[in-house]
């Protein structure tokens, strides 16, 4: 049968069944089972009333239980078992030798890099669109053409800036603006204001915002400021110190590292097989699309901010700066944390552009396409769920917070 | 927010030039895709396609033609006449040379002098006419150093390779409906399942309410990943194996936490009193749900659908683990252009066309229903 046509079928199947299912399982709760007739009608029509929301809830309910709630057990089982053994429960050896491996490793490492890349670069972009293209007549023009890499498709980004990457031998044009542009410099003054001072700038301003986000973390925590929830909150902001002191001590170092470096002017480069910033090359790509995303939402909470807050800092004298960091910026604070962990989502989840950009090659491996390398080149399905597993363990904190605050909204 | 108090002009000016600046980079890389598939292969390695867009200027040399074979015979001098350029070329000379010390030392037009009578011009066109005596007319043709400005030059034969000609390794059109059957129903069923269930935990009290979308949430944010190999066992256990059928189930089921979300949300805030209204006037559920909610939850509907319908027409690790097969009978774009950056990674043309094509349609859609997208993703996102 022609696929398409099987498709057609399956509409027809899937719409017309649901739709079916849905008229006559009410018609059979309410003319057979319960029928509001004789003495006891009232009751009956009680008991239809109580039976009709699972009617409703059922093909959903066997659908997420089957194809999401499910396969996390299963997994997990799997997890435990090895395949090569007939399925044997083995306790914690595919973990065991998972962590063993450096690949998984590198792939963790990577995976971390992305995690405070990407939000933080993302949301940073998606701010500052937001707010320029607020302020002008073309904005929406400008806001349709940044939120529009949204649309396409990881494999199709990956194409896109693989021409950006390219690199032709010295001798002939280069076609990929990235090796147009790297081979203007020449190592003069332009290049150490572009290439050395400028990211070194950047970097250190990143462990500035990390430092401050840090210190707002601690401050609770000090003698003489009161600590609201107790000791689970006090170890967790604690774990968050350690983790951003980390990140500045990182950052710091890798300022030092750009700027004394010495870079290889005149040749053109392979960037997607430079260790270390092939990641960051890699990257750039997520942020392109992500940025969008970003932008609208923000856009969304900066509109929503009460114009009488910013007019009485004007008042107050604020210059424009100090109005967007002072007043604007800690007002949509509950939105950035929400795009923020949005986008942490689908970075920890990144898979094709990995995938079809360098494969995890030249120390580009992340979870995800460790994870499928296990499963369906390696074929082992212990190890492999073992790594899903761990995505999931970096999911789950996320997963925990949105069920909270959808609980605290019902209430 | 022009001209309120507090933003000065010299602001106003330095917002409109970083606007600029940051949509004319988000807009680079997705028109060099777009211009590269409009271009030759030769073009596309000779020169990065920023430059084609612009009349290009290029140094070349060109040997006129064999004077032993071309040379004519007027009044016991030998000339020999020609075109440096191929008759379809709409390329012009700005300057040539007749050594590679000096290329640009004549003007098109100029008579050149070579000495012992003999001489040579070149004009804007790229006619030449060399002349002399029979000695210097022999042996190899003259060496002409041109200096040539070609105009741009597009060409829409990589459409008609990647789409028309059938080419099972470059083709795109057999993928591009596999894309679509994928794509379809995968986006069609969930939304009636969904509707049904954001209607039960939106407007029907039961025990269990609060837990349920409790769980809808939290399903939310489970990566596919998990659910790659339990299925397929699940998918081969019940004879599916790989196919549209196990593909269209996964989808459903991977789409169904964001509908149910989505719609639910929506639901909650259509009007009470219609739905009591209609109560009182004796409507069962089912028919509330299907002459009332589903009509007015149309833009949350359609919010979803797009979502969906992205995140099929995009996706390939579903694809790639529930079905494509052995044949490769039906493989997706994604997919393809895949394998193609793999077996293709320098035919540029190709990539580009194949993959603009891809995501030619996502585009369409995105700004045909641009409306709709931003505001499911704001009921999505903002809690």
């Amino acid at each position: 049968m022609h696929p398409a046509l099987q498709g057609l079928i399956t509409i027809i199947i899937g719409v017309g069944g649901c739709l079916g299912y849905f008229y006559f399982s009410n018609q059979i709760l309410d003319k057979v089972i319960f029928p509001p007739k004789k003495n006891d009608a009232g009751r009956n029509i009680n008991r239809a009333n109580a039976v009709r929301p699972w009617l409703f809830l059922l093909p959903a309910i066997i659908a997420l239980g089957l194809y999401l709630a499910y396969p996390v057990f299963s997994t997990l089982w799997l997890s435990l078992t090895d395949r090569s053994q007939d399925n044997a429960f083995v306790g914690l050896a595919n973990y065991n030798q998972m962590f063993n491996e450096p690949k998984f490793w590198e792939a963790m490492v990577n995976n971390m890099l992305w995690l405070i890349v990407v939000p933080a670069v993302s949301t940073a972009f998606g701010l500052l669109s937001a707010q320029l293209t607020d302020r002008i007549a073309w904005g929406n023009i400008a806001k349709s053409i940044i939120f529009m890499p949204m649309a396409i498709s990881f494999v199709g980004a990956a194409v896109i800036f693989k021409l950006i990457y390219d690199a032709r031998p010295v001798d002939q044009a280069q076609i990929g603006v990235l090796n147009a542009v790297w081979l203007q410099f020449e190592g003069g003054t332009g290049s150490f204001l572009f290439l050395k001072l400028l990211p070194g700038i950047i970097v250190l301003s990143f462990a500035g915002i990390v430092s401050y986000i840090g210190w707002l973390t601690l401050k609770p925590l000090l003698p003489g400021e009161t600590n609201q929830g107790g000791g689970l909150m006090a170890i967790a902001r604690l774990i968050a110190v350690v983790i951003t002191a980390y990140i500045i001590v990182r950052s710091l170092l890798l300022a030092v590292g750009i700027m004394s470096s010495s870079l290889p002017y005149g040749e053109p480069q392979q960037w997607l097989t430079l260790p270390f910033w092939n990641n960051f090359f890699l990257m750039i790509v997520l942020i392109w699309i992500q940025t969008g995303f970003a932008m609208v939402i923000l856009s969304a909470a900066l509109r929503g901010i009460p114009e009488e807050t910013v007019e009485a800092a004007i008042v107050d004298g604020a210059n424009p700066f100090q109005v967007f960091f002072g007043i604007k910026v800690p007002q949509i604070t509950g939105t950035i944390v929400v795009v923020w962990t949005t986008i942490t989502l689908v970075v920890l989840k990144i898979f094709d552009i990995v995938f079809a950009m360098t494969n995890g090659q030249w120390e580009t491996q992340v979870l995800a396409n460790y994870m499928f390398d296990k499963l369906f080149r390696a074929n082992d399905w212990g190890v492999g769920s073992a790594s899903a597993i761990i995505i999931m363990l970096l999911v789950s904190p996320i997963l925990i917070w949105n069920v909270y605050n959808a609980r605290k909204e019902m209430q | 927010m022009d001209g309120m108090a507090g933003t000065s002009s010299k602001l106003t000016w330095a917002v409109h030039i970083s606007a600029v600046l940051l949509v004319a980079l988000w807009l680079f890389p997705t028109v060099g895709l777009l211009v590269s598939s409009f271009r030759t292969a030769d073009q596309i390695s000779s020169s990065g396609w920023w430059a084609s867009v612009f009349s290009s200027e290029q140094r070349t040399v060109i040997r006129t033609v064999d004077p032993d074979d071309f040379r004519i015979e007027e009044n016991s001098a030998f000339a020999v006449t020609g075109d440096l350029f191929a008759a379809d070329e709409e390329k012009e000379v700005i300057a040539w040379g007749t050594s590679s010390r000096e290329v640009e030392a004549y003007a098109p037009g100029d008579l050149v002098d070579l000495g012992d009578g003999e001489s040579i011009t070149v004009d804007s066109e790229g006619t030449y006419s060399w002349k002399g005596n029979e000695e210097q007319l022999s042996g190899r043709g003259k060496r002409v150093f041109a200096t040539v400005v070609s105009p741009p030059d597009f060409t829409t034969d990589n459409y008609e390779r990647v789409l028309f000609s059938g080419d099972s390794t470059d083709g795109m059109a057999k993928t591009f409906f596999n894309t679509l059957t994928v794509t379809i129903p995968a986006t069609i069923i969930p939304i009636v399942i969904a509707a049904f269930a954001a209607y039960a935990l939106a407007w029907m009290q039961f025990p269990g309410r609060a837990i349920l979308i409790a769980s809808v949430v939290g399903l939310l944010v489970v990566p596919l990943q998990l659910a790659l190999i339990p299925l397929l066992q699940f998918h081969n256990n019940i004879g599916i194996g790989k196919g549209y059928l196990g593909t269209w189930m996964a989808h459903t089921g991977f789409g169904l936490p964001l509908a149910v979300y989505l719609l639910r949300n929506y639901m909650v805030g259509l009007p009470r009193d219609i739905i009591e209204n209609a109560k009182v006037d004796g409507a069962t559920d089912f028919q509330i749900f299907t002459k009332i909610i589903i009509p007015l939850s149309f833009p949350a509907m359609a919010s979803f659908a797009i979502f969906q319908f992205l995140w099929t027409w995009n996706d390939l690790l579903v694809a790639r683990v529930f079905l494509i097969d052995a044949t490769g009978e039906t493989t997706v774009m994604t997919n393809q252009i895949v394998e193609l950056l793999g077996t293709r990674g320098g035919n540029w043309e190709i990539l580009a066309t194949a993959a603009f094509v891809s995501i030619a349609v996502p585009l369409i859609v995105f700004f045909t229903m641009q409306r709709y997208l931003v505001r499911g993703l704001l009921a999505g996102s903002v809690k």
